[in-house]
């Protein structure tokens, strides 16, 4: 049950039932569709960057708990990044749920996904938004499949 | 972590009373082992079965004494292997009560089978502005085939629609028969729904346009008796894995006069009676389908699993997951808010149901915390998960071995899932 709850906390159960930044973004000159075939999550990113700035972000689509948790703290954590700030957020994000290396210190309350590393299954879902994000500062053109 | 969830009541006793589930489990030894802590629950037989150690031991015994080609050789360990590859043949025959052994080619798998028919009599038989019906409710093997032959064709895909207890409406299909209909490709039993289709009645009807009509049994052969002649199905498919054989390994069977007139579906080995440079003789049934050296052990390994589940009875089997089925219903449809996708009436072995607000990949985590092994996803059915509206289910699948016990510690999980993700 402990690696259950570490997996499920509070803070990812309240952010996917009541997700941050959520639905389409009118202002947006980047996005991105990412795809689990999998499970069948599937997740659009929206991005408005403005001089390598991410001036605003969200998201929107469906998945499990963490997929979504972990889509709406990523926005919650990237607004006002600059997007070289973002890649190197990802990398420390992937680090974590893959259990490689600590968690470092600047990552806040993302650090909640820790728990993922424990579910080897799971770290589709909690990195399908990041690669979303990434494929969308960088415009790749085609959606970003987890397969 | 207790739970304020009152003790189903008691399992009831059910089947044939020859049927011991607890003797039959020890034939099973991969049943008895813990997952996270939990004795395991496997409930995704609908996905592969587990082996009997008659099957475990036929492959082992075959690769300790007899291991040789066949078909070939005139000494004795060729003549050994041969020997135990066709009884398999035999075996397959009776399984599904095929009126020749040599009606029966042994492939891959369900989707190998479908595939064949596909390339060879699909190949020869469709052409352009001619139709293949299929049903909402196909397994992706029994779409992708015939949309990969309507496009080189120029043919048409037409699907007949189900209701929403996930039924054929067979009103429909019978409208979309017509002259264009070339070939009729329905699953006997839905993977992801556990729909029972009237294949009897479905072969009747596209039988009267002169189309020809494919079964695929992957997830029926494990479940009921079959028999192709009552059916008058054309093709029939049955993938080795879910029969409680080894993967890689199982069977298509075809009706002789149909098997005669098709092309062979690969060159090599074995499917040849002569060969010449300006011109090759293929061999007779069932050979020409059969190129090159075939999968022999897992074949042998195959024969041992029909033998296990004729032993048993196919219909004593089918009361038993029966039985299994309704107690599941039963139990789950009491949990607030669970519902059961696939409530046909005529169902077998398959259980897929969705929890409000709760994503189907969440159960599958929480439940195989619980020791309970379930599938969670679209089961390679994406259309049926479109046509309800969702988009994945969890699913647990019976087999054979399974108890109402481990139905019960079933429900017990669910009610942890909802638990944990309040």
């Amino acid at each position: 049950m402990s690696e259950l709850r570490d997996l499920y906390q509070e803070v990812i159960l309240e952010h996917s039932k009541k997700p941050k930044n959520y639905g389409e973004l009118p202002s947006a000159n980047h996005k991105a569709e990412g795809y689990n075939p999998l499970c069948g999550d599937h997740y659009t990113v929206f991005l408005d960057i403005k001089d390598g700035a991410i001036e605003n972000l969200s998201f929107h689509g469906s998945g499990c708990a963490i997929s979504k948790a972990s889509a709406s703290m990523m926005t919650q954590s990237l607004k006002g990044k600059t997007t070289a700030e973002a890649e190197a957020l990802f990398t420390q994000f992937h680090d974590l749920v893959t259990g490689h290396g600590n968690p470092a210190e600047d990552m806040g309350k993302l650090a909640v996904f820790a728990g993922v590393s424990e579910f080897p299954l799971r770290v589709k879902c909690a990195t399908l938004a990041w690669h979303t994000l990434r494929a969308a500062i960088r415009g790749d053109q085609e959606a970003i499949s987890t397969e | 972590m207790s739970t304020a969830v009152k003790t189903p009541r008691p399992a009831p006793a059910v089947g044939s009373p020859a049927y011991d589930v607890q003797k039959i489990r020890k034939d099973f030894p991969i049943l008895h082992q813990q997952v996270h802590g939990k004795p395991l629950v496997y409930l995704d037989n609908a996905a592969t079965t587990q082996k009997p150690l008659a099957v475990i031991d036929a492959i082992s015994y075959y690769y300790r004494h007899d291991n040789a080609n066949i078909h070939r050789g005139v000494h004795t360990l060729s003549e050994r292997a041969t020997e135990a590859y066709e009884k398999t043949r035999v075996a397959a025959q009776k399984l599904i009560n095929a009126a020749d052994s040599k009606e029966i080619i042994f492939l891959r798998g369900a989707t190998e089978a479908i595939n064949l028919v596909a390339a060879t009599y699909g190949r020869k038989n469709v052409g352009a502005g001619d139709e293949i019906l299929i049903t909402a409710m196909e397994h992706h093997s029994n779409i992708v085939p015939w949309q990969l032959l309507c496009e080189e064709k120029g043919a048409k895909l037409r699907v007949a629609p189900i209701n929403d207890r996930g039924e054929l409406d067979i009103a429909a299909f019978e409208k979309l028969l017509s002259a264009k209909t070339k070939i009729v490709a329905v699953g006997h039993l839905s993977n992801a729904l556990g729909t029972i289709n009237p294949v009897r009645e479905i072969a009747r009807m596209a039988h009267a346009h002169k189309a020809v009509v494919l079964v695929d049994g992957a997830q029926a052969a494990p479940r009921m008796a079959i028999d192709v002649q009552a059916l008058d199905c054309d093709f029939y498919a049955v993938s080795g894995h879910k029969i409680y054989a080894p993967t890689g390994i199982g069977f298509l069977y075809g009706k002789t006069e149909l098997l005669e007139a098709m092309p062979p579906y690969q060159g090599g080995g074995d499917m040849i009676a002569s060969v010449t440079f300006d011109k090759t003789i293929y061999n007779r049934l069932p050979y020409k389908f059969e190129a090159g050296t075939p999968n022999i052990a897992d074949t042998i390994g195959m024969g041992a699993a029909i033998a296990y589940l004729q032993d048993l009875g196919l219909d004593n089997i089918e009361k038993h997951e029966a039985a299994l089925l309704d107690y599941a219903t039963e139990q789950v449809q009491k949990i607030p808010g669970v519902s059961v996708i696939g409530t046909a009436k005529e169902k077998a072995g398959v259980l897929s149901f969705v929890i409000e607000n709760i994503h189907p990949h969440d159960i599958g985590t929480i439940l195989d915390h619980e020791g309970v092994a379930v599938r969670t996803g679209h089961h390679c059915a994406q259309p049926v998960m479109q046509r309800f509206g969702i988009p994945a289910t969890a699913r647990a699948s019976f087999g054979l071995y399974n108890t109402h016990e481990e139905v019960d510690v079933l429900v017990r999980g669910i009610r942890k899932v909802i638990e944990v993700m309040s």
